[in-house]
Order: structure tokens, then C-alpha cells, then sequence
């Protein structure tokens, strides 16, 4: 099916631009000219698919279904629908107040806010285009485990110490707003919407990361990476999960850097710890936080990822390569 | 006079929706009084998790996102 868009790649970069394939230039040139119609076809088509078909998931919805369940039910809970239910990072202040006020501990609310931007199903889906389903599956696996790890990390050692004071003196208000698309019509509306938004949202980080990744592609040779990121270098995973950490990207932005890096031969554990690093640890979403968290949590929160990604990276090296 | 409050902790998209009150009701000639609420407290009051909200004479009519000039409309005439 996306042999299309490798066609239209030899068409326009060795047709149309006279490239030749197998020089740096002739290599990133079709990358990048594969990668953006390839990325971009299918997030519309994922996008729109996904808004047609399911109803609303909102913050409001999931803060209500996951209120009072056991602990066995609500992280799992947490983590799955902390990575399909779409929201903007300046809501994550509010949606953290409301699950605690909702009587939702500390440890599932974190669970949801550290799955929410690792995992999303339309990163899932050009994730399993560019590398794979197995890949996808592995990162999928990977990113709940971490966020229900992470949160019953903060669970046991009781941070609820280090949430914010006047957090806790909210109260939440009543509403009866159900919005929702019931007609043909408006879940076409609300599709076309949804699409316009979020890719008006990440367009960005998309075309910047199919940009690193056909310069890796083109211009840095295989042997590189065979010297300083083989399994047996054990500093290569830390290293990637350091280099993630000041990156900030869409999950969806990191897959052309992915795709480059595994077909260099980097090892899985190493590029998905890459992956969940810059999708998941980033400075704005930090300063974000701290209006309810004190440094002392977002320090312990960050290290707690850090850990974990580097725990993933080595057990997916070992076990897979 | 119909009085509208966007609630939002002052990201871009809540400054995005009340621009597009404030320009939807002078293109129709209406007048109306646009509040931005940014208090934590407050916003939640409502019942709102998810920014930016609107809240047309104190009864929530959106929230989640950027609403759409269609549904502006709606409330203006309302």
C-alpha cells in the first residue's frame, strides 16, 4: 500500500530533480520526499477516521469513569485513556485538579498525564507504516507499562506532599454540557475539524523531524552508528534518552528520526527510548505542571522517566537484538 | 446585554476564542461583555476541565477547544 509513495519519491527526486539514487543528496531528498507525503496522508486520514467514528472522549468523561475504582482497574484505566483521549497541554492544570478533587489518587492521575503524550493512536498507526506493527506494539507495550509504573512509583512514596497546597481547596462545579456529534453531518464537521486542528498543531514538529531524519538517512554513514550506538555500548542508551530530554516533540514528529536511526541498524531498545524521551519529557509541559506541582515532584517525576526509558531501551536491546 | 466569559489559564487558544466574540458580535452589530477567567479556582467552578471554555450568561455552552464561528454565531443571536 505505501509503495505509492516510495514510487512518487523515485519519480520526483531521480525523475523530475535528476537526483541519483545512492548519493547523500539523491538518499534525503527521497526520504524527505516519501516521508512528508507518506506522514501527512496518513495523519489526515487517521485523524479523520478516528473523529468520525468515536464519540467524544473528553477529560470529563474519563475523570468520571475512572473516579472510585480499585487500584487493580484505574491505573490500567489511567494509562489507556490517558493515550486516546485528545487534549491540549495548557489543559493539563485543570484535568490534574479535577481527577484529584474527583477523589482519583495522585499515582493514576500521573499514570494518565505520563501515557498521554508518549502514546497516541495516530502515532501508533505512522509508527506501524514507517517501522512496523511489531515496533508499534513494542513502544505501545512499553509506554503503558512505564506510565503505570511511574505512577505507582509516586503512589508508594506518598508526593501527594509535594502537590501544590490551594490544589487541594478546589472545588469542582457541576455541569450539564454534553457536547457531542450525533448527525451524519456534524460527525463529518467534527472530523474535518479535528483533522484541521491537530494537524495545524503538529505540522511543525512533523516536517522538522523528517528533515533530521533524511540528513541522518543521507548524510551520516552506517559505520557511525555501528561505532558509538551498537547494543554493546552501553552508554548509547543513555545517551539517546539524555539527548530526548531538553527535544521536544509530537510522538508523531520523532517516527522519520525512528525510521532513519533503525534503518542505520541503531538497536529498537535504543531509538524507542529516543522516542518516549523526546515525546514525553519536555520543558513546556514541565513549566506547565509546576502551577501544580512543586520542583521537588517534577524533578522526581522526571527522574522516575528518565530511569524507566533507559530500563526499556536496555531490555528491549537484550531481549531483541 | 449578553455577557460571556472565556475560561482558560491564558494559552493562545483561549485568547484565540475571545478575539473571535469580540469580532463575531461587532460584525453583527451586537453588544456584548467578554470576561476572560483565568483563575484556576474559578474555571473549575464551572465544571470545566478542558480549556478553553465558554460560559454564556453563567451556563457552560462549550468547552475543549476553539469553538467554531458557527457556534458564536449561535450564541450571539441566542
Amino acid at each position: 500500500m505505501f509503495e505509492l509513495f516510495t514510487r512518487l519519491a523515485d519519480w520526483s527526486a531521480y525523475g523530475i530533480l535528476g537526483l541519483t539514487p545512492d548519493t547523500p543528496l539523491g538518499e534525503a531528498v527521497h526520504f524527505f520526499i516519501e516521508d512528508v507525503t507518506k506522514i501527512f496522508f496518513l495523519l489526515t486520514i487517521v485523524i479523520f477516521a478516528i473523529g468520525f467514528f468515536r464519540s467524544m472522549l473528553t477529560p470529563e468523561r474519563v475523570r468520571k469513569v475512572v473516579a472510585g475504582r480499585s487500584r487493580a482497574v484505574s491505573y490500567p484505566m489511567a494509562v489507556g485513556l490517558g493515550a486516546v483521549t485528545p487534549f491540549c497541554s495548557c489543559s493539563s492544570v485543570p484535568l490534574f485538579i479535577g481527577f484529584l478533587e474527583a477523589g482519583i489518587p495522585l499515582g493514576v492521575t500521573m499514570s494518565f498525564l505520563i501515557a498521554s503524550p508518549m502514546i497516541n493512536e495516530v502515532a501508533v498507526v505512522v509508527l506501524a507504516a514507517a517501522v512496523g506493527w511489531k515496533v508499534a506494539a513494542l513502544y505501545v507495550a512499553a509506554g503503558l507499562t512505564v506510565g503505570i509504573v511511574g505512577g505507582l512509583i509516586i503512589e508508594f512514596f506518598k508526593l501527594e506532599k509535594w502537590v501544590e497546597e490551594y490544589v487541594w481547596k478546589i472545588r469542582m462545579g457541576e455541569t450539564g454540557l454534553q457536547q457531542g456529534a450525533t448527525t451524519f453531518k456534524q460527525r463529518l464537521d467534527y472530523a474535518w475539524g479535528q483533522v484541521k486542528e491537530i494537524v495545524g498543531r503538529i505540522w511543525i514538529y512533523v516536517l522538522v523531524g523528517i528533515g533530521l531524519g533524511a540528513a541522518l538517512h543521507g548524510f551520516v554513514p552506517q559505520e557511525f552508528f555501528l561505532k558509538y550506538a551498537s547494543a554493546d555500548n552501553l552508554l548509547a542508551v543513555p545517551a539517546a534518552v539524555m539527548v530526548g530530554i531538553p527535544l521536544y516533540s509530537n510522538a508523531t514528529g520523532v517516527i522519520p528520526i525512528v525510521e532513519a536511526l533503525m534503518a542505520k541498524g541503531v538497536p529498537i531498545g535504543t531509538v524507542l527510548a529516543l522516542m518516549m524521551s523526546v515525546a514525553a519529557i519536555s520543558l513546556p509541559e514541565m513549566i506547565i505542571l509546576r502551577k501544580v506541582l512543586k520542583p521537588k515532584l517534577i524533578a522526581t517525576f522526571t527522574g522516575i522517566l528518565f530511569v524507566a526509558f533507559i530500563g526499556v531501551g536496555y531490555l528491549f536491546n537484550a531481549l531483541l537484538t | 446585554m449578553k455577557h460571556f466569559k472565556v475560561l482558560g489559564s491564558g494559552c493562545k487558544k483561549c485568547a484565540t476564542t475571545a478575539d473571535l466574540i469580540t469580532a463575531k458580535a461587532a460584525e453583527m452589530g451586537v453588544a456584548v461583555e467578554i470576561e476572560k477567567v483565568t483563575d484556576m479556582g474559578a474555571i473549575m467552578g464551572y465544571g470545566v476541565m478542558s480549556t478553553p471554555g465558554v460560559v454564556l450568561n453563567e451556563a457552560v455552552v462549550h468547552s475543549g477547544s476553539v469553538p467554531t464561528a458557527q457556534n458564536v454565531e449561535g450564541w450571539i443571536k441566542s
